[in-house]
């Protein structure tokens, strides 16, 4: 997993909420073996007419927007467990996603694949949405070892929350499968008495 | 201070505790399928490892199978590559597989009840966010990602930060024509999408005890859809009777003495919970979604909400335009194109038992495509051995083989744009039965009668002196 320490990127605003990974990526486009190019198929009924055409009214396809940080509204992520939402996101070129709030599986997920997701306030939430609209080019910057995601140029900064596990695995690029492995001793002791019925 | 049910089981299952909240949770079943861990098995190998209980894996293929001519080569070529890739892996790493054609083979969290491999207490997982169905037995069952499945495969274990909990009652006797799936969506239109998130959630109180246990599956199964973690029913002798006989159930005294020990498993009165809920069953109606999410949910007879009744009239707005629906309308009478009977929510048994006893003898409306899709070989063989079928194909019904089909159109079932499915599957999102696709998610009685009506009816006026009509 790639590490993650600190971020500054402009940002691509996504103003919808409850995005579910139905929509980040569509069911008929799990079909692949292996964790690369979904990001081609990245909110491909939003990005994309049944012809294949690009709608021009969707973000990703207007050139005023770019950025590694996608920032949406309340509650990102419901739904469908696929891991390949997260893998579409990192694909496409994202590194960190921020909302007022995750779902569950989502967040693991995304946790799992060096996507970092930004929980902020809905007052901050707001006020980001607000500093893109004026301009564009405003950069964001997150620092994962301050805990924190500022708006460049503004006083506008906050803190956010992750679990001290994940926040060094992120900022080692380890992930859970070695810590469990180095933890298979325990793993063992626990089957000889896990009584089972 | 007494445990909640969900903690008895839970704390059974901690291998240890890590600094930081997160916990090492042991995990009694993985049920794996075709889409979720071809990335997983990739991990293994190139970790150069084995999987470390491989006796604990059960696979099946679901998701993208055809429901058409199961015996002949899947046609299309990304599906077929998925399916051998799982054969592949099953046989490579040694792991038990009911793939296609199998007599076992069908929707991953409808087999595993039936086949007895779910009971009391255990830690289930799979990549597969309707894994919390299997809570209906009193187990502690939730969706992973790929990633965790591949630790699954690695060390039986996963690290996971404990859910807070959640208790939801719902006293009180349900209506004639009311049925689960009311149930659970009438409590994710009072939640929303994230009021469960978070939280692992019990289901509690005289209507929920008074369900069957395949009704009480579709109540666990759309935890999800409330952003909780997953859902539980306390096991009682509903639940004791249901798995007794089956595959993989203990016999004879091993089974007197899993009952001792599931009997065990409730919520102590002095347990506190995290968050409560208490609802009443008689205020619960045929219940029907009219927007994009499963928390868009209303009673038949009420009208789609306006702009100034909801907290966000954007995503109202939004919906309503991709479903064709105004603000303030009744869906009673609306035209419905297509009725899909399926999916790991409702294709059990006595899914396909409710909607052939209303069927019988009618015939469905000209302009109404109907599909039942069972979620196993073995639903299919019981509901072939019970007359079902024939019942079903006389009123107009097209019996498929099972899978998940039109719930998530990976296949080619698919629901065309812009037409109107009534759907007794779990989720309602924008383009989940195929791109453009409008879908409003019903029970399976609802459901067999719009499919006979052509349009949008209110369940319990089909119904005389608790008979159907």
């Amino acid at each position: 997993m790639e590490k993650f320490k600190t971020l500054t990127s402009t940002v691509v605003p996504l103003a919808v909420q409850d995005v579910d990974t139905d929509q980040i990526i569509p069911a008929r486009f799990l079909k692949a073996t292996t964790r690369e190019g979904f990001g081609e198929n990245l909110f491909r009924d939003w990005r994309y007419d049944q012809e294949g055409n690009p709608k021009p009214d969707f973000v990703l396809n207007q050139n005023t927007y770019s950025g590694s940080i996608l920032v949406a509204e309340d509650n990102f992520g419901c739904g469908s467990s696929r891991e390949h939402a997260a893998w579409a996101l990192v694909d496409y070129g994202f590194r960190a996603v921020v909302s007022s709030f995750f779902a569950d599986i989502f967040k693991g997920n995304a946790l799992n694949n060096g996507l970092l997701p930004v929980q902020v306030s809905p007052e901050f939430l707001k006020a980001m949405f607000a500093e893109i609209n004026k301009d564009a080019n405003t950069p964001v910057t997150i620092n994962l070892e301050e805990q924190t995601i500022e708006i460049d140029g503004t006083d506008l900064k906050e803190n956010f929350e992750i679990s001290s596990y994940k926040k060094m695995c992120l900022l080692n690029g380890y992930d859970d499968i070695d810590f469990l492995l180095s933890n298979k001793d325990k793993i063992e002791a626990f089957e000889q008495s896990h009584q089972e019925f | 201070m007494g445990k909640t049910l969900f903690e008895k089981v839970w704390d059974r299952h901690v291998v240890d505790s890590v600094e930081g909240g997160q916990e090492i949770l042991y995990i009694d079943k993985h049920l794996i399928h075709e889409v979720t861990s071809p990335q997983a098995f990739d991990g293994i190998r190139k970790r150069g490892i084995d999987i470390f209980r491989k006796e604990r894996i059960v696979a099946t293929a679901d998701h993208n199978v055809p429901t058409k001519d199961q015996h002949l080569p899947i046609k299309d070529y990304l599906s077929r590559l998925q399916v051998d890739t799982l054969t592949q892996n099953c046989e490579e790493f040694g792991i038990e597989l009911f793939g296609l054609g199998h007599k076992y083979q069908g929707i991953v969290h409808v087999i595993g009840p039936e086949l007895g491999i779910t009971k009391p207490g255990m830690t289930i997982v799979c990549g597969d966010s309707h894994t919390s169905t299997h809570g209906a037995f009193g187990a502690i069952a939730f969706g992973i990602g790929t990633s965790q499945v591949e630790q699954v495969m690695a060390t039986q274990c996963l690290l996971v930060q404990r859910p807070k909990t959640m208790r939801i009652t719902i006293d009180g006797e349900l209506g004639k024509g009311i049925y689960s799936k009311d149930i659970i969506l009438y409590i994710i239109s009072k939640l929303s999408t994230s009021g469960g998130t978070g939280h692992f959630v019990e289901y509690a109180g005289s209507a929920i005890r008074s369900l069957s246990m395949e009704a009480r599956m579709t109540i666990c199964n759309m935890s999800i859809e409330m952003g909780a973690r997953g859902g539980m029913i306390a096991p009682d002798e509903t639940t004791f009777e249901y798995i007794k006989g089956r595959k993989h159930a203990p016999e004879g005294e091993k089974f007197d003495k899993a009952v001792a020990y599931w009997s065990s498993l409730y919520s102590d009165d002095d347990a506190v919970f995290d968050k409560e809920y208490t609802f009443s069953a008689e205020d619960i109606e045929p219940m029907i979604t009219y927007g994009t999410n499963p928390g868009m949910g209303i009673g038949v007879t009420q009208s789609i909400p306006t702009k100034d009744e909801v907290k966000s009239p954007a995503a109202l707005a939004k919906s309503l335009e991709y479903m064709g629906l105004q603000e303030g309308e009744k869906l009673l009478g609306r035209k419905i194109d297509h009725v899909f009977i399926g999916s790991c929510t409702n294709s059990r048994i006595e899914d396909l038992r409710i909607v052939a006893d209303y069927v019988k003898g009618k015939k469905k409306a000209p302009h109404i495509n109907a599909m039942i899709v069972p979620g196993s070989k073995q639903v299919e063989a019981q509901a072939i051995e019970e007359g079902l079928h024939e019942i079903l194909f006389d009123a107009g019904f097209e019996l498929r083989g099972p899978g998940c089909s039109a719930c998530l159109g990976m296949n080619e079932d698919k629901i065309p744009k812009g037409e109107y499915c009534v759907s007794t599957s779990n989720r309602n999102y924008e383009g989940r039965q195929g791109p453009g696709a409008r879908t409003m998610l019903v029970s399976p009685l609802t459901a067999a009668i719009i499919a006979v009506e052509g349009h949008v009816v209110d369940a319990r006026e089909f119904i005389n002196d608790g008979e159907l009509v």
